[in-house]
């Protein structure tokens, strides 16, 4: 049984070779490169237990390496060996053990189960109230009077605190950089915090299936100093006021308060059946996935179903003229906060 | 028993595919439940196929959307419901009642009824595919996508495993009863052997938590066609309540599936290493004990639904108590190897295959009951890595032991052993290529039921591979396939005892004779046949004359019970309320047939068993 | 496993052969999983006995008097299926017709209470989509509802073959277990009382 013997040899090869090749994934993305407290913590325990099992997993491996090569029925070997009915100290041995190492990993399993589930007062943190749809993100900043879809502004280095729930179905809201995932649920509220320690653009992912285009339910966590955040929700609120720049963006933003303001909000106005559109331009993708530039905006507007199937709104592709679209997206294009 | 043994009623022996539809005998019905389970292992596993295609590389455009939710809710429901049940099923019915000295089960109507339902329903199920789509929500159907936002396929979904799910029960109760009540003199319950201690553990389980999902089903079916408002939050409903009860049943259905596995290890690991099982007091108390547990820990599938840290820590540290018993398994296991003479045909290949695969399995599992570190894992790639090594690496490893195993006590033929070598090392190198990347797939940050990923964030190298695995996979399955084809063309020369093995079913003619034993043997210790061996006897002490043997008539009726609640079910399915009555009027006629013709029954007369007994010698 | 009327009952008769035995114990353990199925079906009632949206609320809408006299029904039913066994331990046939033929009678006439009831309460706008309570209310009180049919359904098909059978080792186990399977929705109907109609009054 050579082939055996060697298999068992390369599993944990295999297995660090895995790690070293990937490294931990993207840096904005994966929970094994944790960018603030409450992934790390949750990391911490995630080692702590692999570790644990890691040892496990080799004293069990060793024994059975040992007994597959050392009791192999030999050639020519006969009689029978010798029954045993068991061993209490052995028996004793292999139950105590594994209650000592789960007491390892019960204790500060209980207390981050606890401490992660602590509510802070308003002062000390930003609030935020994530409400989800199929297939996208609405993000209220209630203490600031500020309402964004997909891209969630937030301070380094200050707890954000949510409260979590759905228009629809059950999504969850996950970011992995950040923290784990918090299910939001249709009439409840569910709370959790993080908080991002570095500025950067961290990935956020629906990790609940909520229907065909649960795949595509991205967001975008953005880190910004705390100096650059209340520059930001002081352009949010007087967003109301801008005015398009160019004449075509201004048929845009004519189009849009007859087509488009019933579902989406700019400024304040408008419907909350759709993503808040305020700072469009500043975003890096659209619809949370595709390559934000205008050939995909006018797009996703031509027809949004081919882009992220079963979502809610319509085609507008056979209802506005290409010239129309055209000036749409330049409006849209200009709904930019940062400059 | 009155009137016994002056029954004037001739056999009823029916022949070809009547035979097949009628058949109580509980040897058949595992054939049956073998064939059908195997059918829809194939289904299922070509769903899996079509899913690993579809996230080879990302941003394919294969199958998406929809059509992708169909591909995993479907193969996730044929994998648990339709294809794990019934092998685990077909494997109880071979092996339980030959094990215990009984010359059936203590219901074989309700047996034969249990296989149709289950058959019937996952018919139902399937056919969704061709009627306008299949269920999309997940196996796990958590609503409200379920109820509200979902389209026809979720009807096939209800009913279909309703259908499935009773059938499934009653066969939980008849195994209960028949271990309860049917063991041969001697054969306390310290003696069972531990393949038939897990099946009682497992029928329990399957008693006690397939209400539940009858239930969740039932108020899913209510909201969906009735108008109710269980799981609709603007009337009042509480969508919660739908994943409370879905893993009230969900999670004991895990162990349901984990244990027989348990029990085909700690049978074939004696045999091949002629050592007893090590700790065997130790190995039923763990099994009684993790099947208590199962039913304490199912919110360790709820972590993240936010039902506050109380209830988190407290089915956290629950779930990682299961642990405890499970690592005294292993140790057991390896135990029973140290000393014994270890020979590896492809039944013992697949039972060592099991332990490195399962350690990996529970392991991860004990990381997952850390309610903080799940928020990281919950739903991702990470949690479908964990089952599928429990559940592949586990059962199916388990499963495919059992089968090489006892095949020639089914069929009365050997299964070829380079053919199952092969089998065994495709099957399970592909098993861990496809799955232990996911591990890192998960933590990397790819949630689950995904159908596309990004390129450029280090998800493509190990969706890759998982891919290529289960190819592999695939080609282990079909060498399988391949040599039951070829065993099938031998002729049945399969001995009574091939493997030199120790509890009762080895006693008899491979395959079993229609009545199992001539005589009812007398148990004198743990592992039955292996104590005359020592004692120097060539075969078991009857605890009885010979006589006439009495059997149970072959019935249709189960059969038609069950075609009629298929056809209720499309009633159910398309609101065609004539369907549902005709499907209604044939159930309860077979009902009533069954009730008021009392079924006496016919007898094997002597000459006959003592012809089959002296031919099997010969 | 004979037909023949034997003319000695054995003490046991419910008991006496192996079938039986099965049969017993079978339906015990099927019980056991109704505990389950019913006790899903009141926790899930109990999560939502207060939604009650559109429909009325459980205080003004139950009327205890009349659920008091159903279940005074019931009980009493359980009563008369008792002695209905002792009168098969006797091997007293007419005994037997005339105790669970009044069994019978008396679950028709709960069953015609809750229909009437039903039929009130779907006037007074609680409905099945009224709200999550009345969605709860009907499943729970209906599944007991489909119960009590059943069994009434089933008894009365025993009782119609037994002149001609007799009492016997066939006919006595299914005799005893559709007794057993009476008790059963009679306890369960203690908790619905107590559940769904004082707590709905009172609470």
């Amino acid at each position: 049984m050579s082939g055996w013997k060697n298999l068992c040899r390369l599993l944990p090869i295999v297995a660090l070779a895995m790690f070293v090749l990937t490294g931990c994934g993207d840096p904005y993305l994966s929970a094994l490169d944790p960018k603030g407290p409450v992934a790390e913590s949750q990391l911490s325990l995630i080692k702590l237990s692999f570790y644990i099992m890691l040892g496990v997993f080799i004293v069990v491996m060793v024994i059975f390496t040992y007994v597959l090569v050392k009791f192999r029925k030999r050639p020519g070997q006969t009689g029978i060996p010798k029954q045993v009915e068991g061993n209490h100290k052995l028996e004793i041995i292999w139950t105590t053990i594994p209650i000592i190492l789960l007491l390892v990993l019960a204790i500060p399993t209980v207390i981050t189960t606890f401490d992660l589930a602590e509510k802070f007062p308003s002062e000390d943190v930003v609030n935020v109230k994530v409400t989800a749809h199929q297939f996208w993100w609405e993000f209220d900043y209630p203490d600031l009077e500020v309402s964004t879809g997909q891209d969630l502004y937030i301070p380094t280095g200050k707890k954000v605190q949510f409260q979590l729930t759905s228009a629809d179905v059950i999504h969850s809201f996950w970011v992995p950089a950040l923290a784990g995932k918090t299910d939001t649920n249709p009439g409840m509220v569910n709370h959790m915090w993080f908080q991002a320690d570095q500025p950067g653009v961290y990935q956020g992912k629906c990790a609940e299936l909520c229907g065909p285009s649960h795949a595509l339910m991205d967001f975008k966590v953005v880190a910004v100093s705390p100096e650059e955040f209340d520059t930001w929700v002081g352009k949010m609120k007087a967003a109301a006021e801008r005015t398009p720049a160019t004449a075509t963006a201004q048929q845009g933003q004519e189009i849009f308060n007859k087509s488009c303001l019933g579902c989406h909000a700019v400024g304040g106005q408008g419907g909350k059946m759709g993503p808040n559109l305020t700072a469009f331009g500043d975003r890096d993708k659209v619809a949370g996935i595709l390559e934000y530039n205008k050939e995909n905006i006018a797009a996703w507007i031509h027809d949004p179903q081919s882009k992220k199937p079963g979502n809610l709104m319509p085609a507008f592709g056979d209802k506005l003229s290409d010239q129309e679209i055209d000036s749409l997206v330049e409006y849209l294009d200009g709904l930019k906060i940062n400059e | 028993m009155a009137g016994h043994g002056h029954v004037a009623h001739s056999p009823k022996r029916h022949t070809g595919l009547m035979d097949w539809l009628t058949t109580v005998d509980h040897k058949k019905i595992g054939i049956l439940y073998l064939v059908a389970g195997g059918f829809f292992f194939l289904l299922g596993g070509l769903e899996a196929i079509l899913i690993r295609i579809q996230l080879m590389y990302p941003d394919s455009k294969i199958f998406i959307g929809a059509t992708f939710n169909e591909l995993t809710t479907m193969h996730g429901t044929t994998m648990i419901f339709l294809a794990a049940m019934p092998v685990i099923f077909a494997l109880m019915n071979a092996v339980v009642p030959l094990q215990i000295g009984a010359r059936d089960v203590a219901f074989p109507f309700l047996n034969s009824l249990g296989f149709w339902l289950f058959f019937m329903g996952g018919l139902l199920l399937n056919t969704s595919w061709f009627l306008g789509g299949a269920p999309d929500a997940g196996w796990t159907a958590y609503a409200p996508l379920s109820s509200a936002f979902s389209g026809r396929g979720v009807d096939f979904y209800v009913l279909g495993l309703q259908i499935a799910g009773i059938g499934t029960w009653l066969g939980g109760i008849n195994f209960l009863v028949t271990i309860i009540n049917m063991r041969a003199p001697g054969l306390s319950f310290m003696r069972l052997p531990m393949f038939t201690w897990t099946a009682f553990i497992t029928s329990t389980l399957v008693l006690f938590a397939f209400p539940a999902i009858t239930v969740s089903l039932v108020l899913l079916m209510f909201d969906r066609l009735f108008g109710a408002n269980f799981f609709d939050a603007a009337a009042g409903g509480n969508e919660v309540i739908w994943e409370h009860l879905f893993w009230i049943f969900g999670h004991p259905e895990v162990y349901i599936l984990i244990l027989p596995a348990f029990g085909v290890i700690s049978e074939v690991m004696p045999t091949f290493s002629k050592k007893r099982l090590f700790g065997y007091s130790a190995m039923v108390f763990s099994t009684v004990l993790i099947g208590f547990l199962g039913f304490m820990v199912w919110a360790h599938h709820m972590f993240t639904v936010g039902l506050g840290p109380v209830a988190n820590a407290i089915f956290g540290v629950a779930t990682m108590l299961i642990a405890i018993p499970t690592g005294i398994k292993i140790f057991n296991w390896l135990f029973t190897l140290w000393g014994g003479h270890i020979r590896f045909t492809t039944a013992m290949l697949y039972a060592v295959g099991f332990i490195p695969t399962f350690v990996i399995g529970g392991m991860t599992g004990v990381m997952l009951a850390i309610p903080t570190a799940d928020y990281q894992y919950h739903d991702t790639y990470f949690v479908i890595a964990h089952f599928h090594y429990v559940i592949v690496g586990g059962m199916v490893l388990g499963l495919f032991s059992g089968l090489y195993y006892w095949w020639p006590k089914m069929f009365g033929r050997m299964l070829n052993e380079t053919l199952g070598k092969w089998n065994f090392w495709t099957f399970f190198i592909g098993f861990h290529l496809t799955f232990f990347p996911q591990h890192f797939l998960g933590l990397l940050g790819m949630p689950r039921r995904v159908f596309t990923y990004q390129a450029g964030v280090g998800l493509e190298s190990m969706n890759f591979i998982s891919t290529i695995g289960a190819f592999l996979m695939g080609v282990g399955f079909i060498i399988f396939i391949w040599n039951v084809i070829v065993t099938n063309s031998k002729k049945k020369d399969a001995p009574a005892d091939p493997w030199d093995a120790r509890t009762l079913e080895w006693t008899i003619a491979s395959p079993a004779p229609e009545y199992n034993f001539a005589q009812t043997p007398l148990v004198r210790g743990l592992d039955a046949l292996w104590t005359e061996k020592m004692a120097g006897n060539k075969k078991m002490t009857p605890a009885e004359p010979l006589g006439e043997i009495h059997m149970p008539s072959a019935s249709i009726l189960p059969f038609l019970m069950s075609v009629g609640l298929f056809i209720a079910g499309y009633g159910f399915i398309y609101h065609m309320y004539v369907l549902i009555g005709v499907g209604a009027v044939i159930v309860v006629s077979c009902m009533f047939t069954r009730s008021f013709k009392d079924d006496p029954g016919w007898h094997v007369p002597i000459d006959e068993v003592e012809r089959t007994e002296k031919e099997a010698r010969a | 496993m004979s037909t023949e009327v034997s003319t000695n009952l054995p003490p046991h008769p419910e008991k006496a052969t192996l079938e039986g035995k099965n049969k017993v114990l079978g339906f015990w353990l099927f019980l056991g999983g109704e505990v389950i199925l019913f006790g899903s079906l009141f926790a899930t009632f109990i999560a939502l006995r207060t939604a009650f949206g559109s429909g009325p609320a459980s205080q003004e809408l139950f009327s205890l008097p009349l659920t008091a006299v159903a279940t005074f029904i019931l009980l009493t039913s359980s009563l008369f299926s008792v002695l209905g066994i002792q009168a098969m331990h006797r091997n007293d046939l007419s005994g037997v017709l005339k105790w669970f033929g009044i069994t019978v009678l008396f679950g028709l006439a709960f069953l015609g209470l809750e229909i009437y009831e039903f039929f009130e309460y779907v006037h007074e706008g609680h409905t099945m989509s009224s709200g999550a309570f009345g969605s709860a209310f009907y499943t729970l009180v209906g599944f007991h509802g489909a119960h009590v049919l059943g069994g009434v359904c089933w008894i009365t098909g025993l009782l119609s073959k037994l002149p001609k059978k007799g009492l016997n080792v066939v006919t006595a186990p299914k005799l005893y277990v559709a007794s057993l399977y009476w008790h059963f929705i009679d306890l369960v109907w203690v908790f619905i009382f107590t559940v769904v109609y004082l707590m709905g009054k009172v609470g």
